[in-house]
C-alpha cells in the first residue's frame, strides 16, 4: 500500500476494496447494502494517488463478502481487489473477476422485458464488454453499462 | 442440424442455416400455391399462441400448417383465455407445449419467446415480441431478394421510413450487414435507427434523409410505414409522411431491375399505382411468408432433414 492509503487508519478485521476506478466509491458502497449505520466502522477514501494514476479505497470494519456480492463489485468496478483482513494483517488478497454470465442479481432495465413480469425467471445477462462493462439481457437484448447495473442492482 | 431447434432471434441462425431454408423454402413454392400436394406434417400440431392481434402472421403460420396436412390449435385473443386470470407466460406455455409438436408465439413484451424457449419441450418459433425480434419475417424479407437476385452480398438495399419504431428493419438491418449487402438507411431525422442496432451491424451503414440521394443507385427499397402516432403534430406528420413515400414518378428513376419491399399492411408509403409497375415485389413477398413458414415448420419438426 502507498503512504497515501495510509491516511485512512488501518482496520483490524475486515475488508480493503482497493483499485476502485475513481468516483466509483460511493457506488460500491451502494450496491453492497451500506448506505446507513451498519454498526461497524466505514472509511472511504477518494481519489488516492496509486501506482498507475488515482483509485478509490473503502474498508469496511468486520465485514466479508460472498461471491454474489463480489460479482457485483466486478461489474462496477472491474480493476478492484479485495484484501480480507485479519488482526491487522491481509491474508487474502485477490482482483474481482469480470463473469462471463451474470444471473441473479441485475434487473433488466426495460420495463416492457419479460423478466420484469411476475414469471418464474431469474435476469440473466451476457457480458459483452469486459473493460468498458457492458452487459446485455438474454431475453430482450437489451445493454446495461455500469451506470444502469448500478440502478438495477438486486 | 434443425429437430427441435428454437428460432428465437435472427442471430440463431448461421448463414447455411438461412441456405438451408432457402432450399427447402424453394420446393414448397408449388405445394404453398396449392398446386402439388404434400401431408409432411400429417399428424402434427401447432399451437399458435398470439398474445397480440396480427393478419398476416397467423395466418401464413395457418397456411403453412394446413398445406402440409398438419393441425393448429391457439388463440388470438388473449382475453378468452386463462392468461386473463392472471396465469404466467411461463404455465401457459408448459400447458400448450403438452398439447403440441411446435409453438408459435407473438406476444407484446421483449423476450417473451425466449422465456417460451426456456420452457418447452417442443420447438418455439417467435413471431414477434414487442420491439424485439421477428425473425421468420426477416427470413421471408431475405428469401425476397435471393429470389430476385440470387445473392445479397453486394446489393445496394435502402431501408426506408420508420427505422426507430419498424421492428421488421432492426432485425433485417443486422441480418443484411452479416450477409455481405451495402445497407443504406433513409429516414426523418426523429425517426432514425437506433445507435445500439448500428453497433450490432457488422458494417457502418450510410445514412441518408432524402429519397433523392439513393433512387437512382438502389437494387432494393425495403420501405416501412410511418405511423401518424409517432408525430404529435399531424401537419409534421403529412410533412414527412410525403417525403418517404414512393410514387409512379420515382419509379421512373429507377434502376430497371430495382424492387420494392414492404413488410405491409402498407398505407401510403406506395402509391397503388406503383403495384402495377415491374418493381412491386411485396405481395410476392407476402406471398413468401408461406413457403418459408413450411420450410421452417417441416426442419424444426424433423420431417425434411
Amino acid at each position: 500500500m502507498t503512504d497515501q492509503v495510509l491516511k485512512v487508519q488501518k482496520i483490524k478485521n475486515g475488508i480493503v476494496i482497493d483499485h476502485i476506478p475513481c468516483g466509483m466509491a460511493l457506488k460500491v458502497l451502494k450496491i453492497l447494502g451500506i448506505e446507513g449505520d451498519i454498526g461497524s466502522t466505514v472509511t472511504l477514501a477518494m481519489h488516492v494517488k496509486s501506482k498507475n494514476g488515482w483509485k478509490d479505497v473503502v474498508k469496511i470494519e468486520d465485514r466479508y463478502l460472498d461471491e454474489r456480492e463480489l460479482d457485483k463489485i466486478a461489474l462496477i468496478a472491474p480493476t478492484a481487489t479485495v484484501n480480507i483482513v485479519k488482526d491487522y494483517k491481509v491474508v487474502t488478497k485477490h482482483r474481482v473477476k469480470v463473469p462471463d454470465v451474470v444471473k441473479g442479481i441485475v434487473k433488466c432495465m426495460n420495463p416492457r422485458c419479460i423478466t420484469n413480469q411476475n414469471e418464474p425467471i431469474e435476469p440473466e445477462f451476457k457480458v459483452v464488454s469486459k473493460d468498458k462493462i457492458i452487459i446485455k439481457c438474454r431475453y430482450c437484448g437489451r445493454e446495461m453499462d455500469s451506470e444502469d447495473i448500478v440502478e438495477n442492482i438486486l | 442440424m434443425f429437430k427441435g431447434k428454437d428460432i428465437v432471434s435472427i442471430r440463431d441462425l448461421r448463414e447455411e442455416e438461412m441456405e438451408k431454408i432457402f432450399e427447402i423454402a424453394r420446393d414448397m413454392i408449388p405445394i404453398a400455391k396449392g398446386e402439388k400436394r404434400e401431408e409432411y406434417l400429417r399428424g402434427y400440431v401447432l399451437a399458435n399462441l398470439f398474445f397480440e392481434p396480427s393478419t398476416r402472421t397467423r395466418m401464413s403460420f395457418e397456411a403453412a400448417m394446413d398445406r402440409l396436412g398438419g393441425k393448429v390449435l391457439g388463440f388470438s385473443n388473449p382475453s378468452a383465455t386463462s392468461i386473463s386470470k392472471g396465469e404466467t407466460l411461463a404455465d401457459t406455455i408448459r400447458m400448450f407445449d403438452a398439447y403440441s409438436d411446435v409453438i408459435v408465439i407473438r406476444h407484446p413484451l421483449e423476450g417473451a419467446a425466449r422465456l417460451a424457449a426456456d420452457f418447452a419441450e417442443h420447438p418455439v418459433i417467435n413471431a414477434g415480441d414487442g420491439a424485439g425480434q421477428h425473425p421468420t419475417q426477416t427470413l421471408l424479407d431475405i428469401f425476397t431478394i435471393v429470389q430476385e437476385f440470387g445473392h445479397v452480398d453486394g446489393l445496394k438495399i435502402t431501408l426506408m421510413g420508420d427505422l426507430r419504431y419498424g421492428r421488421t428493419v432492426h432485425s433485417l438491418a443486422i441480418a443484411l450487414s452479416y450477409l455481405d449487402a451495402d445497407v443504406h438507411l433513409l429516414s426523418p431525422r426523429t425517426l432514425k435507427m437506433p445507435k445500439h442496432i448500428i453497433r450490432e451491424m457488422k458494417r457502418e451503414p450510410e445514412i441518408h434523409e432524402r429519397l433523392e440521394d439513393v433512387i437512382e443507385d438502389t437494387d432494393v427499397f425495403y420501405v416501412t410505414r410511418i405511423q401518424k402516432e409517432r408525430f404529435p403534430d399531424p401537419t409534421e406528420y403529412m410533412k414527412v409522411a410525403g417525403s418517404y413515400s414512393i410514387t409512379k414518378e420515382h419509379v421512373k428513376k429507377m434502376k430497371d431491375r430495382a424492387i420494392i419491399m414492404h413488410p405491409l399492411p402498407r398505407v401510403n408509403e406506395i402509391d397503388p399505382e406503383v403495384d402495377y409497375t415491374p418493381h412491386a415485389r411485396y405481395f410476392k413477398q407476402a406471398f413468401y411468408g408461406v413457403p418459408i413458414r413450411m420450410a421452417i415448420l417441416a426442419l424444426v419438426l424433423g420431417v425434411i432433414e
